[in-house]
């Protein structure tokens, strides 16, 4: 048996946002019925070209469906550049984790969000470019080079169990093999120059003033930085962050990740001793 | 919440007659039945009881009943006994909806360099023995077909394909973990050399199988070790299991006729209902060739484990064929082997009722079950466009 977190299991049970909207501004199927898993993606835009309304009819597991659900909550209220943003672990995030195995149905969701989008744009639904490698699931190379990039993944397993690719007849799996060594390969800072210590530092300061310390502030927290040592971050936490139990969740989930995603994938955020 | 359990072919419910008769030997008569003093030596007298009980059901003799520690084991023991015995075959025929426990260990046998023949079945589930007789060769040293299938409860002609492998001197293993006691076995009326049974699905205990080897059947242990079972299984008895495996066996006997009558009747009015009130359903294997206990049911355009998991909110326990449900991507081996479509593989789910079951439960399952898929249809994109191609909803 799955050990499917409560937050799953509540999607799944009262799935929120159900059906289909009637002429909806961008619309998206991915998967198939012979894969095992299928999402239709509809959503609807107000006046201010924020999503208004979301809703998705998924085919498949539990997780498929809890998936789909967290999904439509999470772009609720957004532009469609801030959905865009929206990556396969802010959906696993949401449902409070995924078991490895069902990644890939969080990452459904993500190309589903992002074909929903390009048919709202009338941009081409298919990646210019793009090349099947696994023929059971239909799944392009481009797929597969993002799916390893975002989720560092480092074997053929973890990118079945991300893309499905290669969980078929396995012909696949040396293509797979193939990818994930050219992936690594790649310069890792590729679009962000590698970064002086005082610029990191900076950087670093320039984050949490900006991206981190206003969320925290809202809940009534606050975060000190108290020394940068290499990539890791050392902060003390302030106001309801110093005495609240959840606040070194807050710093891996949501500190520590903006930073990675910000300044650099190596940083890691420790919380000074009390 | 009041559990319904309709998933005995995973495992069974140990009965209270077989618990009674094992708890003595955990405590109080807990002496190893190969010592000399009477304190061991009377565990070993129930041991031979055991073992005659086991050969009752089976019309075996007790010799040819060896314990092991599951169907797994006894599987494993019987087909790597035959390549240790004949050395110079590198053969093995299978089929392609065997129990893993086979199958698996024929991929790796095959790695090592043993040659596998996987028969295919048609898409009832059911056995070309024309096909088999085509396999066999000079080479082959063994044939192992399962008894009754697990997932479709299908069963297959091995006394027949049992003959046509010693007609060529090849040896015959039957997986019969599913068929011992829901259907007749008699060994004195048959060419099996060797069978496979596992405690648990017949009410005894999980941790105790059985091997038989048919008397005269060369054989090399797969454990070594002492010299218990007569030098056939190492390791010191599991005498409780054993004890209540014997009692298990008893009581299979006792019960082989309700498991044709009654749970057969409760499997056929269930099967029965939910395909008549849940459209585009259909029965996955021949429905005449089929141990009485099983149905497997596949539901369109909704997928096992979701339906699974709305049902163990009610309570119900059964399985699935999905691919989500087992961890790999793909549905089923046996229902792929019997070329059910993907879209029907993906929602198919097995009821494996026991003699435990009763009408109240069935009725609750079929009460259930039509709310359930219904609400997956609903959440389910191809639903719509399905019912309306087909002019039903």
């Amino acid at each position: 048996m799955w050990e499917y977190t409560d937050k799953v299991k509540e999607h799944f049970l009262n799935p929120h946002n159900v059906g289909e909207i009637e002429n909806p501004d961008g619309v998206a199927e991915v998967g198939s019925l012979a894969c095992g898993d299928a999402l239709k993606l509809t959503f609807k835009l107000d006046e201010n070209k924020r999503i208004k309304d979301a809703k998705f009819k998924t085919f498949g597991c539990a997780s498929a469906i809890a998936s789909s659900s967290a999904l439509t909550e999470i772009i609720k209220g957004m532009t469609v550049d801030e959905a865009l943003k929206v990556s396969n672990q802010d959906i696993a995030q949401y449902l409070g984790g995924l078991p490895d195995e069902k990644m890939h149905c969080s990452v459904m969701g993500k190309q589903a969000l992002e074909k929903a989008v390009e048919n709202y744009r009338g941009a081409p639904a298919l990646e210019t470019g793009a090349k099947i490698i696994c023929e059971c699931f239909g799944v392009t190379d481009k797929e597969i080079e993002r799916a390893i990039r975002e989720n560092n993944l480092s074997t053929v397993e973890d990118v079945t169990n991300y893309t499905k690719a290669g969980g078929g007849c396995g012909s696949c799996q040396d293509a797979i093999a193939q990818i994930i060594e050219r992936v690594k390969a790649e310069p890792k800072t590729e679009s962000k120059p590698k970064l002086t210590n005082i610029q990191k530092i900076r950087l670093i300061e320039e984050t949490i003033e900006r991206e981190i310390r206003p969320s925290l502030k809202q809940d009534g927290g606050d975060i000190e930085i108290i020394d940068i040592i290499g990539n890791r971050v050392i902060v003390a936490t302030r106001g309801a962050c110093a005495t609240c139990k959840a606040s070194d969740i807050t710093l891996k989930n949501f500190v520590e990740h903006r930073l990675k995603e910000l300044v650099s994938p190596d940083i890691m955020v420790e919380e000074a001793a009390k | 919440m009041k559990t319904i359990y309709l998933d005995n072919n995973a495992t069974t419910q140990v009965a209270r007659d077989v618990l009674d008769v094992m708890l003595p030997y955990f405590r109080d008569l807990y002496g190893n039945p190969s010592s000399m003093h009477t304190f061991g030596g009377q565990v070993g007298q129930k041991i031979r009881v055991a073992r005659e009980q086991v050969a009752s059901l089976l019309g075996a003799l007790p010799e040819e009943i060896v314990f092991t520690s599951c169907g797994t084991e006894s599987d494993n023991a019987a087909i790597r006994s035959a390549l240790t015995t004949r050395p110079d075959k590198k053969h093995i025929v299978i089929s392609r909806v065997e129990h893993p426990a086979v199958r698996t260990l024929c991929s790796h046998l095959g790695m090592q360099g043993y040659k596998i023949t996987e028969l295919p079945v048609d898409k009832n589930g059911i056995l070309d023995l024309e096909n088999l007789e085509k396999s066999l060769t000079p080479d082959t040293a063994i044939v192992s077909l399962m008894w009754g299938n697990n997932e479709t409860g299908v069963i297959f002609p091995v006394e027949e394909a049992a003959r046509l492998a010693h007609e060529k001197g090849i040896l015959f293993h039957t997986d019969a973990v599913q068929a011992t006691g829901k259907i007749p076995i008699n060994m004195k009326h048959n060419l099996i050399d060797m069978l496979s049974i596992s405690g648990h699905k017949l009410h005894a205990p999980k941790g105790i199988g059985v091997l038989y080897i048919r008397r005269g059947t060369k054989f090399s242990p797969f454990l070594i070790g002492g010299h218990q079972e007569k030098e056939r299984r190492g390791g010191t008895e599991n005498t409780p299991s054993i004890i209540g495996l014997g009692k298990a066996c008893e009581m299979a006997a006792q019960n082989m006729e309700k498991e044709n009558t009654e749970v057969r009747r409760l499997r056929d009015k269930l099967e029965k209902e939910l395909l008549q009130k849940i459209p585009q359903s259909r029965v996955n294997g021949d429905i005449v060739n089929r141990l009485p206990n099983t149905t497997n049911i596949s539901f369109e355009y909704v997928e096992g484990e979701a339906i699974l998991l709305l049902m163990n909110e009610l309570g119900i326990c059964a399985s699935s064929g999905s691919a989500c449900t087992s961890g790999s991507l793909q549905p089923s081996h046996v229902l792929r082997a019997m070329g059910v479509p993907f879209t029907m593989a993906h929602g198919s789910i097995r009821f494996s009722l026991s003699v435990n079951n009763t009408e109240e439960e069935v009725d609750f399952v079929i009460e259930k079950m039509p709310a359930i898929i219904e609400r997956l249809r609903g959440m389910s994109p191809f639903w719509k466009e399905a019912g309306q191609a087909c002019g039903e909803q």
